[in-house]
């Protein structure tokens, strides 16, 4: 399978000595929907800011379909396009003249960008903001600008950077729908991100980094049955008296609420069994946090003691 | 620059730029066309008549090509500084540096961006002039090739002041304490060889005199530098301030981490 990212070793140390990357390798899969994941200054941007050129590596490989960073960064360039976390365009330009002028930059004529920016710009429910300073645009609209401009040039590898941070739960869901959409057309894309049910929902691989480096690379489906145990949080029918769950850690919240720990040999049924059996009535069901959640708390958690105990 | 691709990112930045201070024109198009008008009257007209003839002109006559160059020289700079600082600023440069735009593409997207605003811009002067003085050209090309090689070197030198500077105050500090010194003291007003010897060797050393007399020389057919030795030390100053930002930039000081 063709490999739309390939890093090796990458490390970058900035003027005052902060060892961002530590030897990272990574690598995602042609049509791949890859989410980078890690807590603040983990490396995350670092490492796409190296990938799209705007931060300058130290040592390491980055290889975008194939074309070596070093070698043939024009052609890197050309396969890339980045959403990044901040808003960088110029506030006094219009919707219209941005997104067309970055595919200028890319070397697609006038004529053609502006055919373009009217799709991707439709698509994105900015076409009736086109002639508006950018600045006078909404937050949200701000993010699917940075989107479209991404778009512009029709890239193979989209890379977002928290791409729907400070956006409402909406237009997140739009977005996400949009990225689902775009990653079924054959676009390759990676996305940072802090919340962690955006990267269940979209994505088919993970990787985890902290401190530098990658502590976990997998599919979402292999990270998930990692998980052990859930806490699982049960509506009930109002009653008197204590419930007991044998087997299971179990904490009253009310008289109608009870939250309880799963573990996954032992499955959910039981949990009903033994609650019918009391005369209990469940009425509702919900995960107390997202799975994924747990899970990279406990990796980060593991990967920094492991390191400790290295130490 | 053989590269198409290149081309049609050098019409884009170059567009993008002459759209910029088009857009705001009142703020760089107007400001220029006022000063130079009071420079006219104070300078030419009520002192001029009292200091009379210089240089075998009248003294109205003598300034006009130094104060054109002085508006040429401040737009050009300003133009490129500002511009490129504030796609610093805001990041937007960002846009250029993730897109294949090779360096030279970026120096020539602003510094045509900032030739084109500074010719105008002297196009403004020179007709604001003619209400006051009829202009004799004597030699058409030398004046249209002095003002292109000045307007690039000033340009040049604004982006390298913009490679640099880390706040607003950064780009207006060189502009208030180099540029205006050497453009007062760069043979606008005067010429240097009302000076004493020792002075005048000095103002040998400041630029601004060659590109002032070069582009007098045009209009008036007198200068106190040879026109063609003035013409070379601006493609020298051309040359090696080119090659100081393609070396900025392409080691991305100031715009990579």
């Amino acid at each position: 399978m063709t490999k739309a990212l390939e890093i090796s070793g990458l490390k970058k140390t900035y003027r005052g000595g902060l060892q961002a990357l530590k030897g990272l390798d990574l690598t995602v899969n042609e049509g791949d929907f890859y989410a980078l994941l890690g807590p603040n200054g983990a490396g995350k941007s670092t490492t796409i800011g190296v990938v799209s050129s705007l931060v300058n590596k130290t040592e390491g490989s980055v290889k975008v379909f194939g074309y070596d960073l070093d070698s043939q960064l024009a052609d890197v360039k050309r396969c890339i396009g980045l959403v990044p976390q901040e808003f960088n365009f110029n506030q006094f330009e219009t919707v219209q003249q941005i997104v067309v002028n970055q595919a200028g930059y890319y070397g697609v004529s006038r004529t053609l960008a502006k055919e373009r920016s009217e799709k991707y710009l439709t698509q994105l429910g900015l076409w009736d903001k086109r002639n508006d300073p950018a600045r006078t645009l909404s937050g949200g609209m701000k993010r699917r600008l940075m989107i479209a401009r991404a778009l512009l040039h029709e890239p193979k590898l989209l890379i977002l950077d928290e791409p729907t941070a400070g956006v409402d739960i909406e237009l997140r869901r739009s977005m996400w729908d949009y990225l689902t959409q775009i990653n079924g057309q054959g676009i390759t894309i990676i996305l940072t991100t802090h919340y962690l049910e955006e990267a269940e929902t979209l994505c088919r691989n993970i990787g985890i980094i902290d401190k530098g480096r990658i502590i976990e690379n997998t599919s979402m489906k292999a990270l998930l049955s990692k998980l052990n145990i859930e806490t699982f949080v049960l509506d009930l029918d109002p009653y008197d008296g204590h419930p007991t769950l044998d087997g299971f850690t179990m904490r009253e919240l009310d008289n109608h609420t009870l939250e309880v720990d799963v573990p996954k040999e032992r499955g959910l049924n039981r949990v009903f069994e033994q609650l019918s059996a009391q005369g209990l009535k469940v009425l509702s069901m919900r995960n107390k946090a997202n799975r994924l959640e747990e899970l990279f708390v406990d990796l980060v958690e593991q990967g920094r003691n492991q390191k400790e105990s290295v130490e | 620059m053989s590269n198409p691709m290149n081309l049609t990112a050098l019409r884009t930045i170059w567009i993008k730029e002459c759209t910029r201070f088009l857009r705001i024109w009142v703020q760089t198009l107007v400001p220029p066309a006022i000063t130079m008008t009071l420079y006219f009257i104070i300078f030419g007209n009520l002192i001029g008549q009292r200091i009379g003839e210089m240089d075998g002109v009248s003294y109205m006559e003598f300034i006009v090509p130094g104060l054109i160059m002085m508006s040429v020289i401040t737009n050009a700079y300003s133009n490129v500084a500002s511009s490129f600082f504030s796609a610093k600023f805001q990041r937007n440069i960002e846009e250029m540096l993730v897109a294949p735009v090779s360096t030279l593409t970026i120096i020539l997207g602003y510094v045509g961006g900032g030739v084109a605003r500074s010719l105008i811009v002297a196009v403004v002067v020179t007709i604001v002039a003619s209400f006051f003085v009829p202009l004799n050209i004597q030699h058409f090309w030398l004046i249209v090739v002095t003002v292109v090689l000045t307007a690039t070197l000033f340009a040049l030198a604004g982006l390298i002041n913009a490679v640099f500077a880390k706040t607003f105050d950064d780009i207006s500090i060189i502009p208030t304490f180099v540029l205006t010194p050497l453009t007062y003291l760069g043979g606008v007003f005067y010429s240097i060889s009302l000076l004493p010897e020792f002075w005048q060797m000095v103002s040998k050393a400041n630029p601004i005199i060659y590109m002032v007399n070069a582009f007098r020389y045009g209009f008036i057919g007198v200068s106190d530098i040879n026109a063609y030795v003035a013409l070379g030390v601006l493609v020298l100053f051309n040359i090696a301030f080119g090659a100081l930002a393609w070396v900025l930039l392409n080691r991305g000081i100031g715009i990579r981490s």
